[in-house]
């Protein structure tokens, strides 16, 4: 009997060290997480928020080192939309959400019934306009410009806000019909289905039922539309001119009050400025986002 | 791709005869197919036409010009010419880095001239392309396997992730610019005094960490998705059969996340071969940081037939490699994206 309950004990033991030490592998596992996690943090904010800290210092103290805001102003701000060194940075904010806007409105009219047919219908020659699609949105951007600027240069429509929303539609066309099928297909089409049975026609079961369930999608697509819109560069460096100029070519541009001074904390507000309400955006609509980011990549 | 056309048993039109794997529906089915064949084309017409004027005349409009002369001074007479026809000698000049010569030949382009820039331009730019891509994946991965666990403040590092993404590409590069000034705050970081954009390589790390910055936050989320798409039990089902971590990452998570994972890569390289903003911005392309894009645009102003020439061979490699990837290692986007859909029947 008692050394049936030594037994009993040692076993005891042994599970509990056993326990103990899964419990030590557990924790230094968490552990090891969390430490990935900051680094990982680290490494995504910091430069962002060297961006933001410097946009707020005093011009003399541009390469101060201090992690925490010191020397605090306003200036810079004022300094970005200043018109009197050659910048225009106001107008080009202007410039940049009517462009993508226009862009971002004609890509979702046009594409939305694209994806709607890819997604839901079956039809010949399917997997060849979707691989034409993904193909387009893979295209170089130089692969237009040329043609473009001696197009534009011929019949007088260098600089114009045309010139930059139709290349720009050649990239986000593709992406706005990629990530509304990757959406659509995930849409309970049984409700469709009823619809129809109900006496709809296809056409009135995709306006009364489908669009409404579909709003939020389109919306997380319009947000990726006019994102990469916002960010092109490429084409508006060769084909904008100073009155139609969008926020990226303004930044790459900025001019200080001295030709040899490079005016950092001015570009860095400027910079804030542009960001800031790209990232409340994302921030405000990660999930989505994310989901419209990787649709179709995997599934 | 045509070959992969319509995986359903149902693909032609009504056309006569009864196959046999008709049911009782059979014929109505084919009629449905039929009417929806007419719908889809109605419902595509639009961005077909869309794409076919911003995408596929200027394509062909580049390949018939870069088979023209620029005009400009002829180098023999010193009278001007309207151009005509070039025959492919402005892939020859590209290609050989010959440029016009005074006798109305060509003779190897100085040092310095955009002609005698394009094979350093390409090996810049596949270098970028290599070097950023696999610093990507390997930190994407990290990342992903990071985020794919569970722990307090995971949905902020979702988010924190969505960060350096949203912010446009001009920005990022003058960001990094006023990083990596002389000055800036990465000399005084590691107590260096390098001249980050002034000098060769030291240029070419600068735009590699400013992309690798900007990217991999893509390339993680894109990993992310494929990881969660691998269920726990068969992690579970490993642990119980005694399969260490290292075992479980090599024979369950790597081979199951490869398809995600070849199409981020896949995403990532053509997205890296066309590389503009970034030097074009940080570097001006100076030190050895042009890369063909750059190229491409530095000689639009010096003629338009050559660079569109110059932009076809671009457009050319970026096809070959997109065509490797596909056909050669199983990077297969159509179908990823195409053939498992929830929606279909």
């Amino acid at each position: 009997m008692t050394s049936a309950t030594a037994d009993a004990a040692a076993l005891r033991a042994r599970q509990d060290k056993g326990r103990k030490a899964a419990q030590n592998r557990e924790k230094w596992a968490q552990g090891r997480t969390y430490i990935s996690a900051i680094v990982i943090l680290i490494w995504c904010l910091a430069p962002a928020y060297w961006m933001v800290v410097t946009a707020f210092r005093e011009v003399g103290f541009t390469y101060d080192t201090s992690i925490l805001p010191t020397h605090v102003t306003l200036d810079n701000f004022r300094t970005a939309f200043d018109t009197s060194f050659g910048n225009r940075f106001g107008q080009a904010l202007g410039n940049s959400v009517f462009i993508g806007g226009v862009v971002t409105i004609v890509s979702l009219l046009i594409g939305v019934f694209a994806a709607y047919a890819l997604a839901r219908l079956n039809f010949r020659f399917k997997y060849l306009v979707l691989g034409f699609i993904l193909g387009a949105s893979m295209f170089p951007g130089v692969a237009l410009i040329t043609p473009l600027f001696q197009l534009f240069t011929n019949i007088g429509w260098m600089g114009t806000y045309q010139a930059l929303i139709i290349p720009n539609i050649s990239f986000v066309l593709p992406l706005t019909v990629y990530t509304m099928t990757s959406f659509f297909r995930e849409m309970p089409w049984e409700l469709e289905e009823s619809a129809r049975v109900d006496g709809c026609t296809q056409g009135q079961a995709f306006r009364k039922v489908i669009m409404p369930l579909a709003a939020p999608a389109i919306f997380t697509t319009a947000i990726l539309a006019f994102i990469s819109s916002w960010n092109e560069f490429l084409i508006a460096s060769q084909l904008s001119s100073d009155a139609t100029q969008p926020v990226t070519v303004a930044i790459a541009n900025f001019a200080g009050a001295q030709p040899n001074q490079i005016p950092y904390t001015a570009i860095m507000a400027a910079g804030t400025i542009v960001t800031i309400p790209l990232v409340i955006l994302v921030l405000v609509f990660q999930r989505k986002i994310v989901a419209g980011l990787t649709a179709g990549a995997v599934k | 791709m045509a070959t992969e056309l319509g995986p359903t048993p149902v693909k032609a039109p009504a056309s006569g005869g009864t196959p046999v794997h008709h049911g009782p529906k059979g014929v109505g089915e084919d009629n449905r197919i039929a009417s929806q064949g007419r719908w889809a084309a109605w419902l595509l017409a639009p961005t077909v036409v869309a794409l076919g004027i911003v995408i596929v005349y200027p394509i062909i409009s580049a390949i018939v010009m870069s088979f023209q002369k620029d005009a400009g001074l002829d180098p023999a007479t010193g009278l001007f010419t309207a151009g005509g026809s070039a025959g492919i000698q402005n892939y020859v000049n590209w290609l050989a880095q010959q440029c016009a010569a005074p006798d109305g030949g060509t003779v190897a382009c100085p040092p310095g001239t955009l002609g005698g820039q394009f094979w350093s331009a390409t090996a810049t730019t596949f270098f970028f392309t290599i070097v950023t891509v696999a610093l990507e994946s390997v930190l994407g991965f990290w990342m992903a396997m990071i985020m794919a666990r569970e722990f307090r403040g995971r949905s902020m590092v979702r988010a924190a992730v969505l960060v350096p993404w949203a912010i446009p590409t001009a920005v990022t590069a003058k960001l990094w610019f006023f990083i990596f000034a002389f000055e800036g705050i990465a000399n005084k970081l590691f107590n260096t005094t390098i001249l980050w954009t002034g000098s060769e390589w030291p240029a070419k790390w600068a735009v590699i960490i400013a992309d690798v910055w900007k990217t991999t936050p893509f390339m993680a989320l894109l990993i992310l998705a494929g990881l969660q798409m691998i269920p726990a039990d068969v992690y579970e089902a490993a642990k119980v059969d005694g399969a260490t971590a290292w075992q479980r990452f090599r024979m369950i998570t790597l081979p199951l996340v490869k398809p995600a994972l070849m199409v981020a890569i896949l995403f990532r390289t053509l997205d890296a071969l066309r590389m503009f903003d970034l030097p074009y911005i940080l570097t001006g392309g100076a030190n050895n940081t042009t890369t063909l894009s750059i190229l491409v645009i530095n000689q639009i102003r010096q003629g338009f037939n050559s660079a569109a020439a110059l932009s076809t061979i671009t457009f050319i490699i970026i096809f070959l490699v997109a065509f490797i990837f596909v056909r050669f290692l199983g990077a297969n986007v159509v179908e990823q994206s195409g053939a498992t859909g929830k929606g279909k029947k």
